[in-house]
């Protein structure tokens, strides 16, 4: 046994897969300590927020102290960002209609485009076939490009006072302020931003994968059981015993698992569909591989010289099986059983696809947090936090499962070795 | 042939038997289901109806029309009598079209999409697997771990990436449909240039889906067979390296063809997958659409279809790979 661990941990693919897996297994563990929020928390207030820091700027505004740091650039990013498309736009359109060719203009390099700005732009001039709205939204736009660049601005900060209603000016923020952001009292940190209900997709990613790798755990672990005892009944006692499980096992192999999946969990409805419910499903549906398998497999051994000699020796039934049986097999179950969790993590996603998943209220699996994106059209709208995370933890997950299968597969089958 | 004769009837008798097995399925598992389908229905047509005596007539008549009020056997006699007449009943969902009606429109889009892709994705497969078990070297070093990758990724996950990068991203493929929404099927040169256009996406993801996982089969098959006996024997007869890779090529190739006749099951529930993230008008939206429709008829008939259509190509199959390989036959009959 122990000599068996040490070669499969020997083998190179195998290592990397259980790493993957035992990383993804440390990160569910340690996550919950570092943010506690309850993962269905509806944070946001609004669908799809970007992945970001999220600073209150009320807070940031009113820090205890606000820092004033001369920083050079910061007249030009601010008006970088400030600056909309629209804006741009209209000033390429003034300075092509001042002779510039169009060619000239970099819409996306501001600097160049205030530079130009600069050297051509006359507040009052009106170029032909202009409206004076469009001209004084020129001048607007000049403006605040001027506001923006000047040292001392700023906004000023006003309070409605209860008495009288009137605004009276609390404070000033200018434009060289800053605030230390551990000072600020509310920044929150939002890796993969927010899903369409506006809860945290991080928090929430941890808890589906948790959910889903049990899921995976007891459709496989169900789906084992039931094919490894069925295959040892077969194969071992063989005659009619065999005669009715494999005429159940042919049927069920030919009816598409999908199909039995789909009516089953719909039969079940809606109401009644929890996680674990969806897990035994799964695992109810897919023992059939590995009944056929362990059924042959026990059929070489069973008239093997050792387990005749236990035979003769008159020990039971469950003895021989679990003494001169089970052993020669074990390698094999593991492997599949690994398998049966990966293909039952992607049978949950497949089912909640289609909107027969785990009912929605408890708690995420992946398969739900990919439905509802797909649902609130996240693929199309280019929102990918919603759901390429949940895709990629997906493929990592049955990645690291088939790697250690290939790994093990080359330990016990030397032929395929490298 | 006379052998052939058994085996071909031993054949048909499972098919028959699991068609019937899975027919009593069918019918049984959506009616087990909680909840009143008709009420329903009947809830859509009675708005604003405030009379609640005219509810009960509507009720009344629907539950008659769908023949919900009688005795489970009774149903299920009634069901097979129409099902063998190629009546379905009626959608409950897009009622009053009736089940019949709706897969017929979806039918045969699932058959152009799935049939070709699951095909060329298990010869595209098991041709880099038998490559790289023959060249082994960096070629297999590169192919191996990525088709587990690949294999690893859900089939929606596939489409859904698929579907970002050239769709999306791109915008050289629509994103959704099988023809441009602004076209009626006919046989115009434009409707058939948008369907080519929309078929490439559905048809390329469940293409690399069954690439990776045929790949790793045959590439194992292959070693196998590469370090058998008759390899060395032929090696050593001086037998040409094309004419050897030709014997292994088709014995690895034996076991991948039941491969995919039992794979066929678990391919077409990916692929319907797939379908529905690109809203491609078969039998996996037409599903998706029964579902959310809770609508226990076009439900029925729809897993029916594919289960008839899965068994059918298994069948098919199966009658091949005993003419292919004689062995089959011999060990089916002990």
């Amino acid at each position: 046994m122990g000599h068996t661990i040490r070669q499969i941990f020997r083998s190179g693919k195998f290592v990397v897969g259980f790493t993957i897996l035992m990383s993804v297994l440390l990160v569910l563990v340690v996550y919950p300590w570092w943010v506690p929020d309850p993962p269905l928390q509806i944070l946001g207030q609004g669908t799809f927020f970007p992945p970001g820091i999220y600073v209150s700027a009320y807070d940031a505004s009113n820090a205890p102290v606000l820092y004033t740091l001369n920083l050079r650039d910061a007249a030009d990013k601010r008006i970088e960002s400030r600056l909309s498309q629209e804006d741009r736009l209209a000033m390429q359109e003034w300075l092509v209609a001042d002779g510039l060719p169009e060619s000239a203009i970099d819409l996306a390099d501001t600097d160049a485009l205030l530079a130009l700005w600069e050297e051509h732009y006359e507040p009052d001039r009106r170029l032909p076939g202009m409206t004076f709205a469009r001209m004084r939204y020129y001048q607007r736009v000049d403006a605040g490009l001027d506001s923006l660049r000047s040292a001392g601005g700023g906004e000023i900060l006003a309070a409605r006072n209860p008495e009288t209603g009137e605004l009276e000016e609390t404070g000033m923020v200018k434009l060289t302020d800053y605030a230390n952001i551990s000072q600020v009292a509310n920044v929150r940190i939002l890796p993969l931003g927010t899903d369409n209900f506006g809860r945290d997709v991080l928090t929430q990613l941890v808890a589906a994968t948790g959910v889903s790798l049990l899921i995976g755990f007891v459709a496989g672990l169900i789906a084992t059981a039931i094919g490894l005892t069925l295959g040892l009944l077969a194969g071992y006692i063989g005659g009619w015993v065999d005669d009715i499980i494999m005429f159940f096992t042919n049927l069920f192999t030919v009816i598409p698992t999908f199909v039995l999946l789909i009516l089953i969990s719909f039969s079940i409805g809606q109401d009644q569909r929890g996680a674990i419910t969806i897990a035994v499903v799964i695992g109810f549906t897919s023992w059939v591989w590995t009944t056929r398998s362990v059924r042959s497999q026990v059929f070489s051994l069973r008239n093997r010289d050792h387990v005749n000699l236990s035979k003769l020796s008159g020990h039971s039934l469950p003895r021989i099986i679990v003494a001169d049986i089970l052993p020669y097999i074990a390698s094999y179950v593991v492997m599949a059983l690994i398998l049966q969790i990966s293909s039952g993590i992607l049978a949950e996603a497949g089912l909640s696809i289609l909107g027969l998943g785990p009912r929605t209220t408890e708690v995420p699996t992946l398969g739900l947090m990919m439905n509802w994106a797909m649902i609130y059209q996240a693929h199309v709208l280019g929102n990918w936090w919603a759901y390429l995370p949940v895709l990629l933890t997906i493929a990592l997950i049955s990645f690291s499962m088939n790697l250690m299968n290939t790994g093990l597969d080359q330990v016990f089958n030397p032929a395929l070795r490298d | 042939m006379k052998g052939y004769r058994g085996y071909f009837l031993n054949k048909f008798g499972w098919f028959a038997l699991t068609f019937v097995f899975a027919f009593v399925l069918n019918f049984l598992l959506p009616r087990l289901m909680p909840g009143d389908p008709v009420a329903a229905i009947v809830a859509r047509q009675a708005q604003g109806i405030s009379n609640s005596t005219g509810v009960q007539a509507i009720y009344q008549q629907y539950t008659e029309l769908f023949g919900t009020n009688k005795p489970l056997w009774e149903q299920f006699i009634i069901y097979v009598q129409n099902v063998l007449r190629g009546d379905f009943g009626f959608s409950f969902s897009q009622y009053p079209r009736t089940v019949a009606d709706v897969l017929g429109a979806s039918i045969g889009w699932t058959l152009m999409l799935q049939l070709p892709a699951i095909l060329v994705g298990w010869t595209l497969g098991n041709m880099l697997g038998a490559l790289a078990a023959y060249l082994r070297g960096g070629f297999d070093r590169i192919l191996m771990p990525s088709s587990i990758f690949l294999s690893s990724f859900p089939p929606f996950g596939m489409a859904v990436i698929l579907l970002v990068i050239f769709a999306v991203q791109l915008r050289w493929f629509p994103t959704s449909g099988g023809y441009g929404f602004d076209l009626i099927p006919s046989m115009t040169p434009e409707f058939l240039r948008s369907v080519v256009v929309h078929y490439q996406l559905p048809f390329w993801s469940i293409v690399l889906i069954g690439i990776g996982g045929y790949a790793i089969g045959m590439r194992s098959m292959s070693i196998y067979e590469l370090n058998a006996d008759y390899v060395k024997f032929s090696r050593f007869m001086g037998l040409k390296d094309s004419r050897i890779a030709a014997y292994v090529f088709r014995n690895a190739m034996l076991p991948q063809v039941t491969g995919l006749a039992l794979a066929l099951g678990t391919m077409v529930g990916g692929a319907l997958i797939a379908e529905i993230i690109y809203s491609y008008p078969g039998l996996g939206t037409t599903l998706l659409n029964g579902v959310m429709g809770q609508d226990y008829p076009l439900i029925s008939a729809s897993t029916l279809i594919i289960t008839l259509m899965v068994l059918t190509a298994t069948f098919v199959l199966e009658i091949l790979y005993g003419v292919i390989d004689p062995r089959i036959k011999a060990t089916q009959s002990d």
